[in-house]
């Protein structure tokens, strides 16, 4: 693993039922980078997002995540593991049984020994940074769907992940909420080092912020490169994101 | 002259009237960190100090917040603090976390006892009472409209309703009415035999189970069974904006979901409450016959005697009171769900507590009224 490469994935095959879904998947995310994992609807994004956060297990090729393979992740080095990891989830995924303050606040609870008034504090701050400070004792079913992103997006930065994953950050977003959370994430990457992977169809929001784009097309990475090499690919699916994206005609 | 070192903690040291913060200072250290400083003030109160942050080689969150919250930890301790030396970064840090003035706790003075107490009273008068009737009203006003008119109406659900709440309720209804019919009469037959009474085993099981234990035992099973299921159809389906969707497809949920329940539970409710009666008197006849030598003829010769047109139109009136009160109630927890899942689990609950409760309330009133 080259020192600047916070995740390495080598020759992941994956297979349903027969079902060839992976058919060689190689790429590399360096450290502080916004990357994009962008393809069609069953390319098979969804599937290397699941099996970088451990959620499938391997059955072929290597998956390193911070120096770990996640092949031979042993189940006491879980939860370190897990804690470098923040994901942003499409839905949400938030508990609807608790406050958002209690959703926000259930990692540090269940993780380090701070006081309760510094775990209230850093959970006001990161509801804060998302603009969602005064939805502290209301339930995620009160939320707007916009808001129900900034929270879970508050809950997955809680800990200060190095490694942040979102899914679908922007579905459902009006395009100013979308250009805030865009900027919210380039800022947590400046100040904070984060390295940013996100799954996501929004082509505003990829020009924004994206520093790669790895293209998923029929079960391989048909494209990895920067931002501006991929508007400039010949490839004509990529060509049809970034036209049809920004309002342009196929073609 | 250089000035002495003088180490206070594994996280910072002194020097003169400088706090220097040295290391990292992160989501795992920062708990200590916050109990050493506060240790360090209560020990030096109304003094002043400057913390330097030249040698802080890592921050995040956590940290940032615990070095915010120091101030307040020295005002508390009449200490003046000042921060230098922090680094771009550091100070970037520390201005992207903040601490956010806490807007939503009010910290206005408490208002008095009775104040909260009336408070509380008028928002369970509108949140329950007032909002029980409106439901009340509403499901008797379309209740009687729609006997006459079949719009709105889903076809076959009305027999679906019946076979569900009264139908499949008979095996369990029947069974434990039987069990508690002997019980009953075989609790009883010790204390007639003293008297020579026993014949009276007859009028004893046979007015208590027709007017009371049979629509009771009916009631509190059904409330059990379909009062929860009622409440947790209807809860979900506002949960998942079902409820919403019918709404906006111009069907009145009320009608098209409570109503057939309705009409379900109060055909089928009378029957299985006269069943109930049955099988509660057969298993008083079997006490009698086993304990009292009570032969079931003998049973069945004294039973015009005991049984009064009476007991048995109380048992069918309140069997239709508490069809309509498990339905209704059923509904109100339903409609009144809130939040998600969980919310699903408590109105489940409240409706069968709340439902069982009317029902011996509701009973209690027409013993009362029929004795």
């Amino acid at each position: 693993m080259k020192q600047n490469n916070i995740i390495e994935v080598n020759h992941l095959k994956v297979s349903f039922d027969e079902r060839e879904v992976l058919k060689d998947v190689s790429f590399s995310v360096s450290q502080g980078d916004v990357t994009v994992i962008l393809g069609g609807s069953g390319s098979g994004k969804s599937t290397i997002l699941k099996h970088l956060l451990g959620l499938f297990p391997v059955e072929a090729g290597v998956v390193n995540l911070l120096d770990q393979d996640i092949a031979t992740l042993e189940e006491k080095n879980e939860l370190d593991f897990y804690l470098k990891l923040g994901v942003f989830y499409q839905n949400g995924a938030l508990l609807n049984s608790l406050t958002v303050g209690d959703n926000v606040a259930l990692p540090l609870e269940q993780h380090t020994d701070l006081p309760p008034r510094l775990i209230e504090e850093m959970v006001r701050t990161k509801l804060n940074l998302v603009n969602l400070e005064d939805a502290y004792y209301l339930y995620p079913s009160q939320l707007s769907g916009g808001m129900l992103k900034r929270a879970a997006l508050a809950r997955a930065i809680i800990l200060d992940p190095p490694l942040l994953f979102c899914d679908e950050p922007g579905a459902g977003l009006d395009p100013v909420s979308l250009a805030a959370l865009d900027e919210l994430i380039l800022k947590l990457r400046d100040q904070l080092g984060m390295t940013v992977v996100m799954v996501t169809h929004e082509v505003s929001s990829i020009l924004r912020i994206a520093d790669k784009i790895l293209f998923v097309e029929d079960g391989v990475i048909g494209f990895d490169g920067t931002l501006s090499s991929a508007r400039k690919s010949s490839l004509p699916s990529l060509k049809d994101f970034f036209t049809v994206g920004t309002g342009g005609k196929k073609g | 002259m250089k000035q002495k070192d003088i180490h206070t903690s594994q996280y910072f040291y002194l020097k003169g009237s400088t706090i220097c913060v040295s290391g990292p200072l992160n989501i795992h250290n920062s708990a200590g960190f916050l109990h050493d400083t506060e240790a360090f003030f209560r020990s030096n109160p109304g003094s002043g100090f400057t913390i330097s942050l030249s040698n802080l080689t890592q921050l995040d969150s956590a940290g940032a917040i615990a070095l915010h919250s120091l101030q307040e930890t020295a005002q508390h301790y009449d200490i003046t603090l000042n921060m230098q030396d922090a680094s771009e970064e550091i100070t970037n840090k520390l201005e992207l976390f903040r601490p956010v003035k806490n807007k939503t706790v009010a910290t206005g003075k408490q208002e008095p006892f009775f104040y909260n107490l009336g408070d509380k009273a008028i928002h369970i008068l509108n949140e329950y009472v007032v909002t029980f009737f409106y439901l009340v009203s509403d499901i008797l006003f379309w209740s009687v409209r729609d006997v006459f008119n079949k719009k709105q109406r889903r076809k076959g659900e009305f027999l679906n309703q019946a076979v569900s709440i009264g139908v499949n309720a008979l095996p369990i209804v029947a069974s434990m009415a039987f069990i508690i019919g002997l019980v009953l009469a075989l609790q009883s037959s010790s204390q007639l035999r003293n008297f020579g009474a026993n014949i009276y085993i007859v009028d004893l099981t046979v007015i208590a189970m027709m007017a009371e234990m049979g629509p009771l035992i009916t009631a509190i099973l059904v409330a059990g069974r379909s009062g929860s299921a009622i409440a947790a159809e209807i809860a979900t389906m506002k949960v998942t904006s079902e409820l919403d969707a019918l709404k906006t497809m111009g069907l009145n949920p009320l009608r098209f979901v409570v109503i057939p329940k309705i009409y379900g539970s109060l055909i089928t409710l009378p029957f299985l409450t006269i069943l109930a009666s049955i099988s509660g008197i057969a298993g008083g006849a079997l006490a009698a016959y086993l304990y009292l030598d009570i032969t079931p003829e003998i049973f069945f010769n004294r039973m015009p005697e005991a049984l009064y047109q009476k007991d048995i139109l109380t048992g069918l009136i309140k069997s239709i009171v508490f069809a309509v009160i498990i339905v209704i109630t059923g509904a109100f927890f339903g409609f009144k769900v809130e939040e998600g899942a969980e919310g699903v689990g408590r109105s489940t609950t409240s409706s069968v507590v709340a439902a069982i409760t009317l029902v011996i309330i509701a009973d209690s009133i027409l013993g009362l009224m029929f004795y």
